[in-house]
């Protein structure tokens, strides 16, 4: 009995890998695009604040005001976007975006620091992308206030920099603070949330929509051999994907896993569960193709790519919404892949995420095959 | 029967199909509202009540002086008071604290001698943004500290608070002041950034939903063989299944413009007439990438996966949504200039937050009409070979 069960799974297998096979474009988008999308936007994701071009008004042109241009440009926060003439030049590098800072070295500007008097630089910048504005002005003033220490304090010109109190950062984790490290691991958490829910949502509509579906109903296969025949190929298809995406961000993106390996498949191996699960239950609850589409992209795909932590902080968010966030099996997984690739701990930390997403796979699946059941009946 | 009239009962057929499909077309009118008023509320990239962990090893007026000028700003809460430097590792491991401020012994002797005093900074760099954030803030508030010791006198306590709470004004009493003043955005709140790259992403979403479908089904249902040997042409069956979807995603635009108008305060500070036109051929632009999404499936199913391929991530990381496009590197630059939600995001974040006008953007407005016009052009001689 169990061999006949067996049997008639790894025909229906068979059966998909055939179909599969028909239609090649499938096959090669399932297992290419993961790797070429986690190039491109591995690449781009990159939110570090440097290099901010800044556009400069200098109408004092005198000695100081070289000196603090130069301290302004001597680090990697701004590179000039161009010397302008007047106060109008700078508002419409400002409007058209072609600079995000500038700054105003007004006249007289060496001589209020000669008599005694404040001197003022003004600093515009485009608060239009607010957090660059915010780590861009705290720069500038950091700068500005070095620069002002380093003349109360020795007045010449070219004296030492900092002022009296100097803090020493020590930063963990990450240390080259790029957001690199944090945003490549996270896009390859929603490629194989994306790829696995894609390929699953359409499974069983798509027959019923054909009207296949009633020929697989008066086959002797029963509905849970139906759903196993319908996962198991796309969850190898899903784990080539893992294989394959892990293997371009240690290797192409230079960053490597500083937990266990195994740890890492066998976690994503969890994880994979509860999005086929997911994309089964889409299939089993929808009627048109279009249906599943559209239930999975708004409630499935966009919820975990906006709400699981993947680049805006879940602490920032209103409490409930923060509750709603406990819901999406991604939250889990984006905690363990940066434990496991930026923090290198071990499953004694990540043993809770573990068993949740655990959990929530079998719910899952559980619930889509009493659905699939009830609509057979 | 002229073609007018062809292309009218194409309208009235495509209309009564999507209305067939109540469900599809409920969730296509109400989803995006709803997200865009769940996202709107949730997404937020200010860093603020930053959990910060002190330990004082000096224990002296400047120390506890120092200290309190983070703890009273809106940046940083105290959430635990260290009783030696060691206890770092575990409260930073276990995130209960993001960063770590160590005073050491010697400190205020420092200070009275002149002498530069050092303070130790440890932050969890985990998120490199939020931290290079929590360090700029340690390294302004730790400046001013030191500036306000070398001016002698630190009476300039209330002028720190003041400066929290107006991020944009005056600081320093030194020799040379800065005055920055933030345009555009002056409360720096990140919501007006994010909310005009929030309409983007829905509408390019639900658009390319809309279409990409709709010439794999009839395929895959066999009615494209009775509109085959029926005389519509390519053209005008572009027309009839565009024009009906073009009337619901107008409507759905209206109501997403109205949301962030009204829920999250984003004015529209430009023309709202070229606000329109510009949203209409982005829409059309949609529309017709997911027509030529459909011509090129075979199957609903590949449809489906190359549209949420070639849109979902692309337009979340590549359009300046939330990863500044300067930032990347030449050649992914260069890829960006394809995606039309790069210039509708420019576009939409020059009317809604800049107040520039056709003057500025009218580079932008080229693009995404040639890249609606390119897509429908293209779906009409892939149904070419069709019918």
């Amino acid at each position: 009995m169990i061999r006949m069960v067996k049997s008639r799974i790894v025909n229906l297998i068979r059966k998909e890998f055939q179909q599969l096979r028909r239609d090649r474009r499938l096959l090669a988008i399932a297992l290419i695009s993961p790797v070429l999308q986690l190039v491109l936007l591995g690449y781009a994701a990159n939110m570090d604040v440097e290099r901010t071009p800044t556009v400069v008004l200098d109408q004092d042109r005198s000695e100081y005001s070289r000196l603090l241009l130069s301290r302004m440009f001597s680090g990697e926060q701004f590179v000039p976007a161009g010397y302008v003439e007047n106060d109008e030049q700078v508002g419409e590098a400002l409007d058209e975006g072609s600079a995000s800072v500038g700054i105003i070295i007004p006249h007289g500007f060496a001589r209020d620091i000669r008599s005694g008097d404040h001197a003022e630089v003004q600093i515009l910048l485009d608060g239009t992308d607010s957090t660059a504005a915010m780590v861009g002005q705290s720069y500038a003033e950091m700068i500005v206030k070095r620069f002002s220490a380093e003349i109360a304090a020795g007045g010449a010109v070219g004296a030492i920099a900092g002022g009296l109190v100097s803090p020493v950062a020590r930063v963990w984790y990450n240390p080259a603070l790029e957001s690199r490290n944090f945003i490549v691991p996270g896009v390859l958490a929603l490629l194989m949330m994306v790829m696995t829910t894609l390929l699953t949502s359409l499974a069983i509509v798509k027959e019923r929509e054909v009207g296949t579906l009633e020929q697989l109903i008066v086959t002797p296969l029963r509905s849970f051999e139906i759903m196993l025949g319908k996962i198991i190929p796309f969850a190898l298809i899903g784990m080539v994907d893992v294989c394959l995406v892990v293997f371009v961000v240690t290797v192409v993106f230079g960053i490597p896993v500083q937990g266990s390996v195994p740890l890492l498949f066998g976690l994503a191996g969890i994880f994979l569960l509860t999005t086929l699960g997911l994309g089964m239950l889409i299939s089993t609850i929808s009627h048109t193709q279009q249906q599943a589409m559209i239930t999975a992209v708004f409630f499935v795909m966009l919820p975990m790519i906006f709400l699981s932590g993947f680049v805006f902080p879940i602490e920032n968010m209103p409490p409930p919404i923060q509750y709603l966030t406990y819901i999406l099996p991604l939250r889990y997984f984006f905690v363990i892949i940066r434990g496991l690739f930026l923090k290198g701990v071990g499953l004694s930390h990540l043993w809770d995420e573990a068993v949740i997403l655990l959990v929530f796979g079998l719910v899952i699946f559980l619930v889509s095959a009493l659905r699939f059941r009830g609509r057979l009946e | 029967m002229g073609s007018a009239a062809r292309v009218t009962a194409l309208v009235k057929k495509e209309f009564r199909q999507i209305a067939r499909d109540r469900l599809s077309l409920g969730l296509l009118l109400l989803v995006p509202l709803f997200l865009l008023v769940l996202f709107g509320y949730a997404i937020s990239l200010d860093v603020k009540h930053v959990r910060l962990g002190i330990y004082d090893g000096d224990r002296s007026t400047e120390s506890r002086t120092y200290l309190r000028s983070f703890t009273r700003t809106e940046y940083f809460d105290l959430a635990a008071v260290l009783a030696a430097p060691a206890e770092v590792d575990r409260e930073i491991s276990h995130e209960r604290i993001q960063a770590a401020l160590i005073v050491p012994p010697g400190f205020s002797e420092d200070i009275r001698r002149g002498a530069r005093a050092e303070v130790q900074v440890i932050v969890d760099g985990s998120n490199g943004t939020t931290a290079a954030a929590i360090l700029g803030y340690i390294n302004g508030i730790t400046a001013d500290y030191a500036e306000r010791l070398s001016t002698g006198g630190l009476h300039g306590m209330v002028r720190l608070s003041a400066r929290t709470a107006h991020p944009a004004g005056e600081t320093g009493s030194g020799p040379v002041e800065a005055r920055s003043r933030v345009w555009y955005n002056p409360e720096l709140r990140s919501t007006l950034f994010l909310i005009p790259g929030l309409v983007v992403f829905i509408l390019l979403i639900t658009t390319v939903i809309a279409t990409s479908m709709s010439v794999a089904r009839e395929r895959e249902r066999g009615t494209m063989e009775q509109l085959s040997v029926s005389p519509v042409g390519p053209f005008e069956l572009v027309v009839g299944k565009t024009i009906p979807y073009t009337v619901i995603s107008f409507v759905i635009t209206l109501g997403v413009l109205l949301g962030s108008r009204l829920l999250f305060g984003v004015l529209i500070k430009g023309s709202l007439l070229f606000l329109f036109g510009a949203s209409l051929l982005y829409l059309l632009g949609g529309l017709g990438l997911g027509l030529l999404i459909s011509t090129v499936a075979g199957s609903q199913q590949v449809a489906f996966l190359i549209s949420v391929i070639a849109t979902l991530l692309p337009a979340f990381i590549l359009s300046g949504f939330v990863f500044p496009i300067r930032n990347m590197p030449q050649i992914i630059q260069a890829i960006t200039y394809l995606l039309p939600a790069r210039y509708y995001l420019t576009v939409l974040r020059g009317i809604m937050l800049k107040g520039v006008g056709i003057a500025v953007l009218w580079k932008e407005m080229i693009f995404l009409a040639a890249f609606a016009g390119l897509t429908l052009l293209g779906s009409m001689a892939r149904l070419r070979r069709w019918l």
